[in-house]
């Protein structure tokens, strides 16, 4: 138990800004630019931690919340899901259900955060990301289902257990399309091309990054570390799904895990390097495509 | 050997899904000739190899991998349009409803009484399935090339079912399948033109104005 | 018993003599406010005490009405929902008091008389043991109600929103009254006890009855789709009103569903089918609406819409289960009444912070509120915990609920064979999409309500409320943290309901006693967790932060607080992308198109897509075909004694026939 947390904490803490890391390089490399170190997305976060803070006059404490809540849900989360084969330190029966609201808990206190600023800019934000959110959380739910009808287990940890590898056997077909899908909400969730893009110049096309533009120095930091926990987290879940094995010794299985990652962070970086930008409106289509398709996965399992 | 043909199958479901989301009548067309030439490989998968089995899968090939195909995109090319705006019911409730027409599909063939062993295969689901994507797009869309497109869709689903029956099906039922197939294509062919230099436009609502 | 009996007279002593008290508002205020709470107290105190020992006590007094005996019982099943009526009746007259106290010109008497008259009717309601009783106490808490929706008549809306709900609530009751008679004839009586009788009603007979029923008690609790008083008769009520008639009196009506269904016998598949279709409709329907609405109140009674759903949903899995899934259905049972308890906590904590923000900032209009936090910190706290709460987030105790919701068709999903458990998984992730929106929902009312600047100039002047109102809302908001940091505290009474209702579930009841550990725990943790980040996240230290500069313009170097985004413009998104046209608000003017844009007028209004598609049409085809019917309203008083006569002589005539 105790040397689960310590490999959990350490891949969380230590390998998620790397994540960020190589989807830049990636994404320079097909630029035919040379790119930010691997490790910036690190030095980043020690400046801001090191930053003082500006904060409007409008604001309250919820603005001060959404950082704090922003962090600290996705890090009790992934203390719920498995990285690869080392196994999740804590989980219960029925901890899905729980997961998925903590999640639901940061994009909430995100939300009103922005709302808190009084930016018509942060606003529209917030609108944007609680809207994508209602599409996706049935797709995850779509996804875990598949699982749990798979598996019969309620708990993360049973999901990607060893029962998933037997699974493959018998439903590799829905597996498959349940993988797509998880892929797609790793893009979504993480504000990923081709759905939201960060980098660009205008605030009117973003939709996640340009809720957290108020905060700045420790706050913006939380935030930026919250969002790489966030990626790691879903990327574990992807990972899962598609590899259901175990070596054997811990250590090994944590570098099995961590390479897992930095491949879905190579192929992140080149999804968002040859795929264009969709229009604001045909996210939602997508979106429910996304869902569509994990239905049909369910259907599928089921027959 | 049954599984390869289930896979493919599961392609042929997820190109419905495609055709039915997508606006722009080029994918659309490149779709519905993937999703032809994928069927044309099933019956090769599905039977031993035979002349009879090699001719089906070729002929099938050719028409709606190649001919058909072309002779849309020639046709797009003729009228000028790349896409389908505003159709009759927008792209999601049509993508909606295709999955739960395919949900019906697959519970409708669930309570079939089919032989054993043809109750794991997805032939039937598939063919309903692809039936009803078919209708769909021949009730939602406007444009008398997507018209044509569906009734491609449609014919794609009655060609799963003969899959079933390849064996014994005659030859001549076959070809008369390919043959309707052909006859549709080029008819349309012919109406898209019609329709387009009468009423300088593509939309099939204005076949309504010869009612009288 | 007895001293229940005695918190119903003090109930109505109070009542009495409020009114009586006429023209000095303050002593009225004093006696009604107090009479209300003690008789609340005392009510609750016996409904803790009987829940606590788990024993049924009885009481029947006859009377000289035929069928009718004053019969009352006190099972555990009736405890449980007297928990809701008299916690909510204290708060609400606690905070009555202060809510009441600004209005000049108004005498609070007789709004002190049909409070607590409903409070002690929903009490009497939900202690009958008798069908006739129930009734009668059904009747007076539906009437005094009324009174309570319309205590602000003099606005129209006020008036058609107490017309449409008196319509909906004795349409509603007329199909109880024939649902009861019917009962009464098979079991020979309108006793309880006599009620077992009924475990052996023909098939035909007991669906009849179970349409009876459901659409009786449906209408009160706000079944889909004869929802439509709420969104009429919550915002026009007073807000403790409100939280009284959302919180308990909804309730009521879900305590006869599930009283009278452990009469019937056991259930055909359909039933239960039936429930969970139109609950999950009610849900969905439900939250799409509140995501549009701008006023609070309104917002709130659709989510409260939502939130039946969701418990009939969990009652219908539990009455398609019974007898053949005993786990499942225990599952279902305990997030049922769990959700029903979570319920009245939450939504009577929205609904009294929703009145105190029209009290301190003058509007329930969102678009006229705003940068509340900063003037009305207590209330914002308050409403922050009930948004945590509604949405089912942790570390509040709306999770608990809905976990146990989702965890027992998820199980239904893994236990059915094959496509059959196709309709259990599908609702998990449709309950999904209900979460989402009440994310949406909620992160709006609380992000445009109490974040950024004051949108209204009389929000810019907005004052905190004062104790009276805020003690209530704090005991609320202080049981909501506690039923999710500490679930047992909810799962106790809740286990022990179940326990009485499913007796073969029992060793999966005293499994599931284990789950507040887990989900208390990690509330606890998460919590723990949150306040050390926020120590560590310097959260005051001075040296870091830098004040007073305005929020970042993108650019822009004018900003004014009108152009923050609207609570129309939130929820626009969703609307434009997922929603089918009907749904849809309607949107008239407000584009201008002209090179100098004059006076524009922007219009945006969201109907209840059932109230004007279906029941006003309904109603007006009716009037339409009745026009000749009109010849018998003559306005003459002579011609109505006529027909009064000629009925009794048909009546005697047919007497005289069967004879």
């Amino acid at each position: 138990m105790l040397i689960r947390l310590f490999w959990h904490l350490a891949l969380l803490l230590g390998l998620s800004p790397l994540l960020l890391g190589v989807i830049a390089k990636t994404k320079a490399g097909f630029a035919g630019r040379k790119g930010p170190p691997l490790l910036q997305p690190y030095y980043d976060l020690a400046r801001l931690f090191r930053k003082d803070m500006v904060i409007s006059r409008t604001t309250t404490w919820l603005f001060r919340a959404g950082p704090v809540v922003g962090i600290t849900a996705p890090l009790v989360a992934c203390l719920f899901v498995p990285f690869g084969a080392i196994g999740a330190p804590l989980g219960f029966d029925g901890d899905l259900i729980f997961v998925i609201y903590l999640l639901g808990l940061s994009r909430f206190c995100t939300a009103v955060a922005a709302l808190d600023t009084g930016s018509a800019f942060e606003g529209m934000g917030a609108a944007r990301e609680v809207t994508f959110a209602c599409l996706v959380e049935p797709t995850v739910f779509f996804v875990l289902i598949v699982l749990v009808r798979l598996t019969g287990s309620f708990s993360l940890g049973g999901l990607f257990g060893p029962a998933l590898a037997t699974g493959w056997h018998t439903a590799a077909p829905s597996l498959m399309l349940a993988i797509f899908c998880m892929l797609v909400v790793t893009l979504v969730e993480n504000c990923r091309i081709p759905f939201d893009d960060p980098t660009t110049h205008l605030e009117l096309t973003m939709i996640h990054e340009v809720m957290v533009l108020d905060h700045s120095g420790p706050d913006f930091g939380m935030i930026l570390y919250g969002a790489a926990m966030k990626l790691l987290l879903l990327g574990a879940m992807t990972v899962g799904l598609a590899l259901p094995v175990s070596l054997g010794s811990a250590p090994l299985d944590a570098a099995v895990f961590a390479l897992a990652m930095l491949i879905l962070a190579v192929l992140i970086g080149v999804v968002e390097s040859v795929i264009a930008r969709l229009p604001l409106l045909k996210v939602p289509q997508l979106l429910i495509g996304t869902s569509l398709l994990s239905f049909f996965a369910l259907i599928l399992l089921l027959r | 050997m049954g599984n390869l043909a289930n896979l493919l199958l599961l392609l042929v479901i997820l190109l419905n899904f495609f055709i039915l989301g997508s606006s722009r009548l080029g994918a659309c067309i490149q779709t519905a000739a993937l999703q032809g030439a994928l069927l044309a490989c099933v019956p090769l998968l599905m039977n031993p190899i035979s002349g009879h089995t090699l001719f089906l899968a070729g002929s099938a090939l050719a028409l709606k991998g190649v001919v058909m195909p072309w002779l849309l995109f020639r046709a797009i090319r003729q009228v000028r349009i790349r896409r389908e705006i505003d159709p009759m019911i927008g792209y999601v409730p049509t993508l909606i409803l295709g999955t739960v027409a395919t949900a019906g599909a697959f519970i409708f063939s669930d309570h079939l009484p089919l032989v054993a062993a043809h109750r794991g295969s997805l032939v039937i689901p598939c063919g309903l399935a692809t039936l009803g994507a078919g209708f769909l797009m021949m009730i939602t869309r406007r444009k008398a090339l997507t018209q044509a497109l569906g009734y491609l869709i449609f014919e794609n689903g009655i060609f799963i079912f003969g899959l079933l029956l390849t064996e014994a099906m005659p030859l001549m039922v076959e070809a008369g399948v390919l043959l309707d197939l052909l006859v549709a294509v080029f008819v349309m062919g012919i109406v898209v033109n019609q329709i387009n230099r009468e009423f300088s436009s593509l939309n099939v609502e204005n076949l309504s104005l010869l009612r009288e | 018993m007895q001293l229940l009996i005695v918190s119903w007279l003090l109930l109505l002593t109070g009542g009495i003599l409020a009114p009586a008290l006429g023209r000095r508002p303050l002593a009225a205020t004093l006696v009604g406010s107090g009479s209300a709470a003690l008789g609340s107290l005392a009510g609750l105190a016996i409904a803790v005490g009987a829940l606590a020992n788990g024993q049924t006590t009885g009481l029947a007094l006859a009377t000289t009405i035929p069928g009718l005996t004053l019969s009352l019982r006190l099972d555990p099943l009736a405890a449980f929902f007297l928990l809701p009526v008299h916690l909510l009746g204290l708060l609400g007259a606690i905070y009555g008091g202060g809510y009441l106290r600004g209005r000049e010109g108004r005498l609070p008497g007789l709004h002190w008389l049909f409070y607590n008259l409903l409070v002690a009717s929903m009490s009497v309601v939900i202690t009958a043991a008798n069908a006739l009783l129930f009734l009668f106490a059904w009747e007076g808490m539906s009437l005094a109600s009324f009174f309570l929706v319309i205590t602000e008549h003099q606005e129209p809306a006020n008036a058609r929103a107490g017309l449409i709900y008196l319509l909906a609530t004795h349409l509603g009751a007329a199909l109880l009254l024939g649902g009861f008679l019917t009962i009464g004839a098979f079991a020979g009586g309108f006793d309880f006890s006599a009620f077992a009788a009924l475990s052996h009603l023909p098939g035909p007979t007991a669906s009849l009855l179970f349409i009876l029923l459901l659409l009786g008690f449906g209408s009160k609790a706000g079944l889909f789709p004869f929802h439509v008083w709420l969104p009429e008769a919550h915002p026009a009520a007073p807000s403790h009103v409100s939280a009284l008639m959302s919180g308990a009196m909804v309730k009521t009506a879900l305590y006869g569903l599930v009283r009278f269904l452990l009469f019937l016998p056991s259930a055909p598949g359909w039933w239960g089918g039936t429930l969970m279709a139109l609950g999950l409709a009610g849900a969905l329907f439900g939250i799409a609406m509140s995501a549009f609405q701008s006023d609070v109140k309104r917002g709130l009674a659709y989510s409260t819409v939502e939130n039946v759903g969701l418990i009939l949903l969990a009652l219908g899995l539990w009455l398609f289960c019974r007898g053949r899934y005993p786990q499942l259905a225990a599952l279902a049972l305990i997030g049922a009444l769990t959700h029903i308890l979570n319920h009245a906590l939450f939504k009577g904590l929205l609904f009294l912070g929703a009145g105190s923000l029209l009290h301190g900032a003058g509007s329930r209009n969102l678009n006229r509120l705003g940068g509340l936090m900063r003037r009305m910190p207590a209330t914002g706290l308050c409403l922050v915990i009930g948004a945590l709460a509604v949405t089912a987030l942790p570390p509040a105790n709306g999770l608990l609920g809905e976990w146990f919701i989702y965890r027992g068709f998820l199980e239904a999903g893994v236990r059915l064979k094959g496509l059959a458990a196709f309709f259990p998984l599908v609702i998990v992730g449709l309950l999904a999409l209900v979460g989402g929106l009440a994310l949406l929902v909620f992160s709006r009312l609380i992000g445009i309500a109490l974040g950024g600047e004051p949108r209204g100039s009389r929000a810019d002047l907005a004052h905190e409320s004062g104790a009276l109102m805020l003690v209530p809302m704090f005991v609320l908001a202080g049981l909501c943290l506690a039923g999710g940091l500490a679930p047992s505290l909810l799962l106790g009474p809740v286990l022990r309901v179940a326990k009485a209702i499913e007796p073969p579930a029992a060793p999966l009841l005293a499994q599931a006693g284990l789950l507040p550990l887990w989900l208390g725990g990690l509330a606890q943790g998460l919590a723990l967790l949150l306040v050390l980040t926020a120590l560590l996240g310097r959260w005051r230290k001075p040296r870091a932060v830098t004040p007073a500069v305005p929020t970042w313009g993108c650019g822009y170097l004018f900003p004014t607080r009108r152009m923050a985004y609207s609570a129309e413009g939130f929820s626009e998104l969703a609307g434009v992308s997922f929603f089918c046209d009907c749904l849809r608000p309607r949107i008239e003017g407000g584009r201008s198109m002209r090179l100098f844009p004059g006076r524009e007028v922007f219009r945006h209004q969201a109907p209840d897509l059932v109230l004007e598609a279906g029941f006003l049409p309904l109603f007006a085809w009716v009037a339409a075909r009745c026009t000749r019917l009109r010849r018998l309203q003559s306005g003459l008083v002579h011609i109505y004694v006529f027909y009064i006569f000629s009925v009794i002589v048909a009546l005697l005539g047919w007497v005289a026939i069967r004879l």
